[in-house]
């Protein structure tokens, strides 16, 4: 394939970024998600404390 | 519009959404690949190259979809105050700002063997990489503030300010000479494209429509969350009676 390595470039920069993207928002969400669940969990345990 | 921008009511619809829209960009992307990197012929012209166009495009129609919608989600929340909205264009902006970073650096990859240049200072692409500053922009206004509410509304007036770039970015080519080539998909006659080529260029843009829907659906959903969790955390430092001067340690 002539030009391959420009092709192959943008295909590898794409695949990158995108992964990388969606990647990074998944751990987002599951970051905040437990954050959210424990701080409820205190919440919870401190509002039934005697 | 208005039933959507309820919290709640976006959660239960997105839990819905989001098993369909990741699988439809898993189908997508892996028929567009194939097509757009076996199956399709070369170009007459572009030779191989015409293949980072099946990369490049998407992603450039992706940048301007995806800005109209930071603005108008910007002019929601400034106008009715939307919980969601201010939500919604935060978790959006990155990803037209990885759309708009991926359009430039595959078009200086097409740029340097079909025009001898990585970039020119052209009409078409300057006004794209101001477009990627928009985005940049509003992220950082968003994050810029202590108080959420006065960084969500700055970078909303950001986003409907630079909304002026789109029709810019649409027309740069007709309104002045530039080395980039006109449109020839969404012209008013046919697109001067081969259906050869066509299959794979609109796969691949639906494939980046359906990844955009995924990815957004994600991001909201955490933003909605680390939203609750500031609200709980506030709660519970009032709930938290203070400790008199007197008994500190």
């Amino acid at each position: 394939m002539t030009h391959a390595i420009f092709v192959w470039s943008a295909y590898g920069v794409a695949a990158a970024l995108l992964i990388g993207l969606l990647l990074a928002s998944l751990r987002g969400l599951r970051k905040q998600e437990a954050e959210l669940e424990a701080a409820d969990e205190g919440g919870r345990r401190r509002r039934n404390r005697p | 519009m208005h039933r959507f921008a309820n919290p709640a009511r976006f959660q239960r619809l997105a839990g819905a959404v989001l098993p369909w829209s990741a699988a439809a960009t898993i189908g997508l992307f892996a028929a567009g690949l194939w097509f757009a990197l076996f199956s399709s012929p070369p170009d007459y012209q572009q030779g191989e190259t015409v293949r980072i166009m099946y990369v490049h495009v998407p992603s450039a129609w992706m940048a301007m979809f995806v800005y109209a919608n930071l603005a108008i989600a910007g002019a929601v929340g400034l106008v009715w105050k939307h919980p969601l909205a201010d939500l919604a264009a935060k978790a959006i902006a990155p990803i037209g700002a990885t759309f708009t970073a991926l359009c430039l650096i595959t078009g200086s990859l097409w740029g340097q063997p079909m025009w001898g240049t990585w970039w020119v200072w052209d009409a078409r692409l300057t006004s794209v990489l101001i477009l990627l500053f928009l985005f940049l922009g509003h992220i950082a206004l968003t994050n810029a503030f202590d108080d959420a509410t006065r960084g969500s509304r700055a970078a909303a007036v950001l986003a409907l300010v630079g909304a002026v770039n789109l029709p810019i970015i649409k027309f740069s080519v007709d309104w002045w000479n530039t080395l980039h080539q006109p449109a020839s998909i969404t012209r008013l006659d046919a697109p001067a494209v081969h259906p050869a080529m066509l299959t794979p260029l609109l796969l691949m843009a639906l494939a980046f429509f359906a990844y955009f829907i995924t990815v957004a659906i994600l991001r909201i959903r955490a933003e909605i969350a680390a939203r609750k969790l500031r609200t709980l955390r506030i709660a519970q430092s009032v709930d938290t009676p203070a400790v008199p001067a007197g008994r500190r340690a």
